[in-house]
This record gives structure tokens, C-alpha cells and sequence, in this order.
């Protein structure tokens, strides 16, 4: 592959980077558990490649490896999504009887 | 359009949603909707991807995310908030292990077509994902108490370490340049995860709070190697995120327990701690019992709460949040100070203290309250110990000098609830307990609180009348 490309990869990771470092340093210490819950259920996307390797016409031991890495990210994209909501929902608690 | 284009431009509001999701962490109030941001962009990535014409069954897919789907909503649903830690280091092993699989996949199938960039991003991606597995299930171990939660060390060990890893390094450069040989692949496979578990060994329980938020940067890192090895940008920038996220924990944790970042980078902490010698000297203190704690409360007008580790352990949260709420009826003003590196990992206490049904307003950062403990009639300290040793404020020999402290030894009177007068964890003696204006009520921590609330109600007839 040629270079260029890698280096418009290069430039999407430091874009990305930044982005999240502006975004993340906002965070309270309050939320700083489901921040960790949250980002881990973001970071699962590697169910992507996951699924590019289980789904690939390729050999029995590839895919036997892409399809428990398809079980051990999506237990992070269920269980991170899920087990963050649930902590939101506690710090939530105090809207509850003001909202309409 | 080419369907190419179209899964570029699905990842593309993805990518977009994950950030605006990320974005409304700022704030309680926008979390939650912030949130369901980022599951509709996973839902969009995922359904993206089955559209890759490289995706030519999908059974085996369906397999692995039925699967997954089952294991993550049981852990979700039935993880108790104090286990916390656990279940977080726990699923940095889950998200490293995919990275590190679809790694070697991708290299046996592919390593005659790769690159050397896409090379070197595999060699990384295979390195990161299979030492953060191993060092997470460590971290897991401690934290469950499968593993010792003592720094496990041994003679040479930095050494054996930083050989350990060069070998490491050395291999993965070989395989970019001789991608044809498995053999250097695997073993190189082998010494990382044996590096993962060398990594964490030697890392106190108490210093978790730093390794969880670390081995969250390195997974995330792991994320984004896998986006580079397969020219893949939604991965690139999701791991992207995770990375920076616990890289700031870590200089966040780091700061708070007087740590270089330098130090956390090559994970050569938590040794440090060899005290303990100094606490043979018999010093003397007082002790009280609930009703003495609650005689001293019902005088008070200005209270600040510490948690600590303590507190999670006993599950004190529900009883704290009783004694609070009786206090603030009785009209004192009744607060938590929350020290960054209370508990196992970044957050711990507020999410405990939030599960017991305390208002997050009452709740208050180091920064924000340390200057208040001066004008407090009493604080009671829960289960914490270093975060309240004033040593690190005055006494340079201390392992811990330097480390930023909740000033709880300048309220009026300081209560603290312990088990027994055994040092902490870190095996440092702790002053504050010796202090004139310290008072230590032994116990379990939920049970004394409970006691407290009960003697509090009868001699309080207002309080009484209310409840």
C-alpha cells in the first residue's frame, strides 16, 4: 500500500486524539467510572475487525479466532453500553421527580 | 454509489456520534442522552461493516455476538457497583483480546500481502492487545483477590523486565522485516503476554487506580493499531478516544498520588512502599464508641464526610447516606469530599455514594472542599487512610510526601471509622489517628454508622419527630 495512505491514517489518529483529549479533560471526577465504562464500550469497536475476519472466506483457524474476538467485543459493546447506563441512571436519580 | 463509499460515510456519523456521546459526559444532566449517541453509532458500525463485500457468511459472526451479547449483559446486570474496578479491568482483557486475535488472523492470512507499515501497525497492535489481556486479567486477580493484592517482587526483576520487553521489541522488528516466519510472530506473542502479567505483578492494590486507567490507554492504543493493520478509520479513531481517555486518567491519578507520568509510563510503580518499620513505636490515641460519635455530632454544625476503600469494602455507602440525611434534617450542613484516588479505580466512591441514593451535588472534589475543612466542626473519615495522612504535607520521609491530601486533620475533630489500628494497605502509619483532635471509633464501618444513626435519632427528639 502506498504511503499517502498511511499517512491520512496518521493524520485521522492525531485528529482523533486531540479531539478526545479536549472532549475527555471536560469530564467531572464525578463521571469519571462511567467515563471509563463508557469509553471501553466506544474503544469495543473493534468488533468491526472482528467481523471483517469471522465474515472472511478464509481458513478455519482464522475464523475460529475472528469469531471469539466477535464474542469478546461485543461483550464489551453490551456490557459497556449497559453497565454505563445503569451508573448514569443512578447519578440521574435527582431530575427524576423535577422532570415533567 | 459504491458501497465502499457508503460504508466510509456510515462510519463517518459514527465516528461523529461517538465523539458527541463522549461530549455529553461533561455533565450529568447530558450523559445519558449522550450515550444513546453512541450506541446508535456502534448499531450504524456494526451494520457498516456487515455491508464490507469482504463479509461472505455470517454465521459465525451471529455465533460470537450472541454469545458476547449474553456474557456483557450478564456481567451489566449483575455486577454489584463495589466490584466495579474488577469488572472494568475485566473488560479491558475482553477488548485487548479482541484486538490481539484479529491480529494474528489477519497475519496468517494476509502477512505475504502487508506492507511494512501495515506491518509494524500489526506487530504493535498484536503487542499492546496481547500484554494489556494479560496485565488486565492480573489487574482483575488483585482486584477480586484471586492474585495476592501485595506488589509481588523479586530480585532483578526491573531487569528481567526491561530485557523482557527489548526482546519483545527486537522480535516485532524482525517480523516486519521477515514477515514469513511464524515462529518470531508467536513467540513474540508469547513474551508479551508474559510481560502483561510481569507488568502488573509488582503493582500494589492500592496503586490499581492508576494501572486500571493505564491499561484503559493501552487498550484503546491496541484499537487503533488494528484501524492502521487494516487501513480501517472508524477504528483508528474510536481507539484514538479510549487512548486519550486514559492517558488523562492516568495524569489525573497520577498527579493525585504524587507520581511522574514517566514513572506510570514504564510501569515501574508501587514499590516505593516499604514503610511500616516506623509504626513500632506504641503512640497513644483515643477511641470512642458510637454513642460518644454521635454526642460529638449532635453539637456539630459543619460535617464533612471522607469515604475510602473502606467504605466499599464494608458497603457502608447506604448506611453514610442515612447518618447524612439524619444530619441534614437536624440542620447541619452535611457534604462528601471525594478524594481522586479514594477506592480502586477514578470515580469509585461517587458511583458507590450516587448507588446509595446521594444527591451528586453533595459530592465535592479535593480541589473544591480542602479549603472548607478549616471552618468543619467534624470529619468523619470512612475507611481512608492515606488520602488523609498529613504526613504527606509535613514529613519528607514519608513514602508518601508530597501526595495531595484531603485536610481532614484541620477540622475541629476528626472521627475516623476503621476496623482496627492496623496500618493501611500501603503499610504507612498514618498520624492523623494520633492527633489531638482524632478520635477513632473501631468496627465495621456500616455497623457503626447504623449504631450511630440510632443513638443520633435518640438524642436528637427532632430528628425523632421527623422519622
Amino acid at each position: 500500500m502506498d504511503a499517502t495512505i498511511q499517512v491520512m491514517e496518521l493524520y485521522v489518529f492525531v485528529l482523533a486524539a486531540v479531539v478526545g483529549y479536549h472532549i475527555i479533560h471536560r469530564v467531572p471526577p464525578l463521571l469519571h467510572t462511567p467515563l471509563m465504562s463508557a469509553t471501553n464500550a466506544v474503544s469495543a469497536i473493534s468488533v468491526v475487525g472482528a467481523i471483517l475476519v469471522a465474515g472472511a472466506d478464509a481458513s478455519w483457524i482464522a475464523t475460529l479466532l475472528g469469531t471469539v474476538a466477535v464474542a469478546a467485543a461485543m461483550t464489551n459493546v453490551v456490557g459497556g453500553f449497559l453497565i454505563t447506563e445503569r451508573m448514569l441512571k443512578m447519578f440521574g436519580r435527582r431530575d427524576k421527580g423535577a422532570a415533567p | 454509489m459504491s458501497p465502499r463509499t457508503l460504508i466510509g460515510l456510515i462510519y463517518l456519523v459514527a465516528a461523529l456520534l461517538f465523539i458527541f456521546g463522549l461530549k455529553g459526559l461533561a455533565s450529568p444532566r447530558t450523559a445519558r442522552r449522550g450515550m444513546h449517541l453512541a450506541e446508535v453509532g456502534m448499531v450504524l458500525a456494526i451494520a457498516g461493516t456487515l455491508l464490507n463485500h469482504d463479509v461472505v457468511r455470517l454465521e459465525w459472526i451471529l455465533v460470537g455476538a450472541v454469545v458476547g451479547s449474553l456474557v456483557g449483559a450478564g456481567i451489566a446486570a449483575w455486577t454489584p457497583m463495589t466490584a466495579m474496578p474488577q469488572r472494568t479491568a475485566l473488560s479491558h482483557a475482553f477488548g485487548a483480546l479482541a484486538a490481539a486475535l484479529v491480529g494474528v488472523a489477519h497475519y496468517l492470512e494476509h502477512r505475504a500481502l502487508l506492507s511494512t507499515a501495515e506491518l509494524a501497525a500489526l506487530g504493535f497492535e498484536v503487542m499492546f492487545g496481547s500484554l494489556t489481556f494479560t496485565g488486565s486479567l492480573v489487574a482483575f486477580g488483585k482486584l477480586q483477590g484471586l492474585v495476592p493484592g501485595r506488589p509481588v517482587t523479586f530480585k532483578g526483576q526491573n531487569i528481567f523486565n526491561v530485557a523482557l520487553f527489548a526482546a519483545i521489541v527486537g522480535l516485532a522488528v524482525y517480523v516486519v522485516v521477515e514477515p514469513s516466519l511464524p515462529t518470531a510472530f508467536f513467540v513474540m506473542v508469547g513474551l508479551a503476554t508474559l510481560f502483561g502479567v510481569m507488568l502488573v505483578l509488582p503493582i500494589g492494590a492500592a496503586d490499581m487506580p492508576v494501572v486500571i486507567a493505564l491499561l484503559n490507554a493501552y487498550a484503546g492504543l491496541a484499537a487503533s493499531a488494528t484501524g492502521f493493520a487494516l487501513g480501517n478509520d472508524i477504528l483508528i479513531i474510536a481507539g484514538a478516544l479510549d487512548g486519550a481517555s486514559g492517558l488523562i486518567l492516568s495524569i489525573i491519578m497520577c498527579k493525585a498520588m504524587n507520581r511522574s507520568i514517566t514513572n506510570v509510563l514504564f510501569g515501574a510503580f508501587g514499590k516505593a512502599v516499604v514503610g511500616g518499620e516506623k509504626a513500632a513505636v506504641e503512640r497513644s490515641y483515643k477511641s470512642a464508641t458510637p454513642e460518644d460519635a454521635a454526642a460529638l455530632l449532635e453539637h456539630a454544625a459543619r460535617v464533612i464526610v471522607v469515604p475510602g476503600y473502606g467504605m466499599a469494602v464494608s458497603q457502608a455507602q447506604h448506611a453514610v447516606k442515612k447518618l447524612v440525611e439524619l444530619l441534614q434534617r437536624l440542620g447541619v450542613d452535611a457534604r462528601f469530599a471525594i478524594h481522586p484516588v479514594a477506592g480502586r479505580m477514578p470515580g469509585h466512591m461517587n458511583v458507590l455514594l450516587a448507588e446509595a441514593g446521594v444527591d451528586y451535588d453533595q459530592l465535592f472534589d479535593m480541589d473544591h472542599i480542602n479549603d472548607d475543612f478549616e471552618r468543619t466542626d467534624v470529619a468523619i473519615v470512612i475507611g481512608a487512610n492515606d488520602v488523609v495522612n498529613p504526613a504527606a504535607n509535613r514529613d519528607p520521609a514519608s513514602p508518601i510526601y508530597g501526595m495531595p491530601i484531603l485536610n481532614a486533620d484541620k477540622a475541629k475533630s476528626v472521627m475516623i471509622l476503621k476496623r482496627s489500628m492496623s496500618p493501611g494497605f500501603a503499610g504507612i502509619d498514618n498520624e492523623l489517628f494520633y492527633a489531638p483532635n482524632a478520635t477513632m471509633v473501631f468496627g465495621d464501618a456500616a455497623k457503626t454508622l447504623e449504631a450511630i444513626v440510632q443513638e443520633l435519632k435518640e438524642l436528637a427528639p427532632v430528628a425523632r419527630a421527623v422519622a
